[in-house]
């Protein structure tokens, strides 16, 4: 092995037997030193020659940096979409129709914060008794009870067929069918008994209506996200002898969660956007309330509805923040690296952007 | 076995593991068929046999994952799954004509049998969404065995015994096969658990990361600890086993000391798998 690097390639004179084993020849001690001795026989004739037009000393392939493939169609179709995004923010922007001065006006003034109170209030009830309700359904769905079952899955079928302003109609005039709700033994005397119409208001009815509606939604991205975790995980949970509330509290749920946070998350802007409908039942949210001031003040329904899209987009882009923060805390240990938050993407952004000028600057 | 073989055994010494006429099918599907297998305290039982013979479920048999369609297991004398219905009278009669007079136990106190009977799967099934340490001191903090900082002294001690005591605060996913076949196994052994019971510990494994899962069960295995190893690793059977246990179509063909089963196997199907896998 003492032969210039170059030539133990290309000679053969290596003793055939200590040729074949596989392990030791082939590392960079060797491959490299060909390279660096004779880039020729590597490189093809021409190419060779046309390095030699534009640098005079060609560096080793090793050394070299691969230049990105150009994109030039990728160029022209994101050049016409910043334009087509330019006009249409100009027309935004200088189109007297929206009248920017009116929504400036109408934004925070307090008829429209406490519709916006009111919607909060309801999606955020509903939201959560949904996903209890959900969480219950699923379960019942997954019993091994063939009532539990058949029970849940009528109830899912029931309020995913109905229209959501059908069910907060018919609440609404829930207290005409029973004037009365009462606890006490089934089919039997009453403990406490409560007047349906004072029990009702407009916002129990909203919030029962949506939680009825939602649970049905909820409950079966619950039980994917609970079927999406791996059998082999709930038997290691009672193989280890884990109590049963803790397997699911636990160990299932938390897993389930990865899985359900995008699709509940889905179903919680869908809420959110329902909640417009509680109008219907006299109730003044958000929309309830630009829906009013629009029939009073008519000149101002554009800059109203405005109003009501910005407030909607304000929500929904708060709902997707903690949401991309949920994912990420229960992707803990599902991923080997947690993904990066918008903060340590910028700062990873710019270091990249320097680290590349500095090497252009370098070529 | 006869009856009366069965309650002297007990008396004499209470086997750790005893396997009573187990039958387990699926439809119509027969998977065991009338196992019977004693596991002594400290003994090392390894059960091989060919693909589809009943190995696994046996094992799932006895801790009770799978329940037995006829028959029982019980571990120190105490019936898993299953308590005897009836009179006090009875407890000392074989159950060979009783076991109609079984009943069901509850959930809760299988699950706490369970805790006493350690098993490592073949896909680790580890919590990935728990740490190392959570993993392992999970069990005996829910099962109520131990407070929260006595379970991670506990767990920290077991995890420097099979060499992880540096991945306390990883994630089981950033671990190798290897290292989390290891957690599973310091995992069974935080309950303490009177036997252990091994489902092909190695199949899931890179062959360079089988050697140091099999030192840890060699390590065990010489310290005593009752175990029940479902393996393919013929040379490490003949290395720890005490018994071995050739399964065959639900049925126990043969079983005795390696040098017994390994090198003189009397039977036909014995002699016919060894030489496919040796």
């Amino acid at each position: 092995m003492s032969e210039p690097p170059g030539s133990a390639v290309s000679s053969g004179s290596a003793p055939p037997a200590q040729a074949i084993p596989r392990p030791e020849p082939f590392p960079a001690s060797q491959a490299v030193p060909v390279s660096v001795g004779s880039p020729e026989p590597i490189e093809g004739p021409d190419e060779g020659s046309k390095r030699s037009d534009s640098d005079s000393a060609p560096r080793p392939l090793s050394a070299q940096r691969v230049l990105p493939l150009r994109r030039p169609g990728r160029w022209i179709a994101t050049a016409v979409v910043l334009v087509l995004v330019a006009q249409i923010a100009h027309g935004l922007a200088t189109n007297p129709f929206y009248q920017w001065d009116r929504f400036a006006y109408w934004f925070v003034r307090p008829v429209i914060l406490d519709g916006l109170v009111i919607t909060l209030e309801v999606a955020a009830y509903s939201a959560v008794l949904g996903l209890l309700g959900g969480i219950l359904l699923a379960l019942g769905r997954l019993s091994r009870s063939p009532v539990l079952r058949a029970v849940s899955w009528v109830y899912i079928w029931l309020f995913r067929s109905v229209p959501l302003i059908v069910v907060l109609l018919f609440l609404y005039n829930f207290s005409a069918l029973y004037k009365t709700l009462s606890i006490g033994v089934p089919f039997g005397p009453a403990f406490f008994t409560f007047d349906e119409s004072r029990l009702a208001t407009d916002i129990v009815v909203a919030v029962v209506g949506l939680s009825l509606n939602e649970a049905a939604y909820a409950a079966e991205v619950v039980r994917g996200g609970i079927l999406s975790v791996d059998q082999g995980q709930h038997e290691a949970a009672s193989a280890l002898g884990l109590p049963k509330r803790y397997q699911f509290a636990r160990i299932v749920f938390p897993q389930a969660l990865r899985a359900i946070t995008p699709n509940y998350v889905n179903q919680l802007i869908g809420l959110i956007k329902s909640t417009s409908l509680v109008f219907y039942v006299s109730l003044l949210d958000l929309f309830g309330s630009v829906q009013s001031m629009g029939s009073t003040y008519p000149g101002d329904i554009v800059p109203l509805l405005l109003v009501a899209t910005i407030w909607y987009l304000i929500l929904t882009s708060v709902v997707s923040v903690i949401q991309f923060y949920v994912e990420r805390y229960y992707s803990r240990g599902a991923v080997r690296t947690l993904p990066p938050t918008p903060l340590q993407k910028l700062r990873a952004g710019v270091r990249d952007l320097r680290a590349r000028v500095q090497r252009e600057a370098a070529i | 076995m006869t009856t009366t073989e069965s309650t002297t055994v007990s008396q004499a010494l209470p086997a750790a593991v005893e396997v009573h006429d187990v039958h387990k099918w699926y439809g119509t599907h027969r998977v065991l068929e009338g196992v019977d297998l004693t596991v002594r305290p400290g003994e090392v039982t390894v059960i091989l046999g060919p693909s589809g013979s009943g190995k696994s479920t046996l094992l799932r048999v006895i801790n009770h994952l799978e329940k037995p369609e006829i028959g029982y297991v019980s571990l120190n004398g105490e019936l898993i799954g299953v308590r005897r219905h009836g009179e006090r009278s009875e407890m000392g009669v074989p159950p060979a004509e009783g076991w109609g007079r079984l009943k069901e136990l509850s959930e809760r106190a299988i699950l706490t049998q369970r805790s006493r009977i350690g098993f490592v799967f073949q896909n680790f099934n580890l919590f990935p969404h728990l740490t190392v340490l959570d993993n392992v001191a999970a069990a005996p903090v829910a099962t109520g065995l131990l407070r929260k900082p006595e379970a991670q002294e506990l767990a920290r001690s077991l995890l420097s015994r099979v060499g992880l005591g540096d991945k306390t605060a990883a994630y089981p996913r950033q671990l190798s096969g290897g290292q989390q076949q290891r957690v599973a196994i310091a995992r069974a052994l935080a309950l303490r658990p009177g036997v252990i019971l091994f489902d092909e510990p190695t199949s899931a494994l890179d062959p360079e990361l089988v050697g140091e899962v099999l030192a840890v069960i060699k390590d065990l295995a010489t310290s005593g600890t009752t175990l029940v190893i479902v393996t393919h690793e013929i040379g490490f059977a003949r290395e720890v086993a005490d018994r071995i246990v050739f399964l065959d179509e639900g049925r126990i063909v043969e079983q005795g000391p390696p040098s017994e089963v390994l090198d003189n196997p009397k039977h036909e199907r014995t002699r016919e798998f060894l030489s496919k896998v040796l």
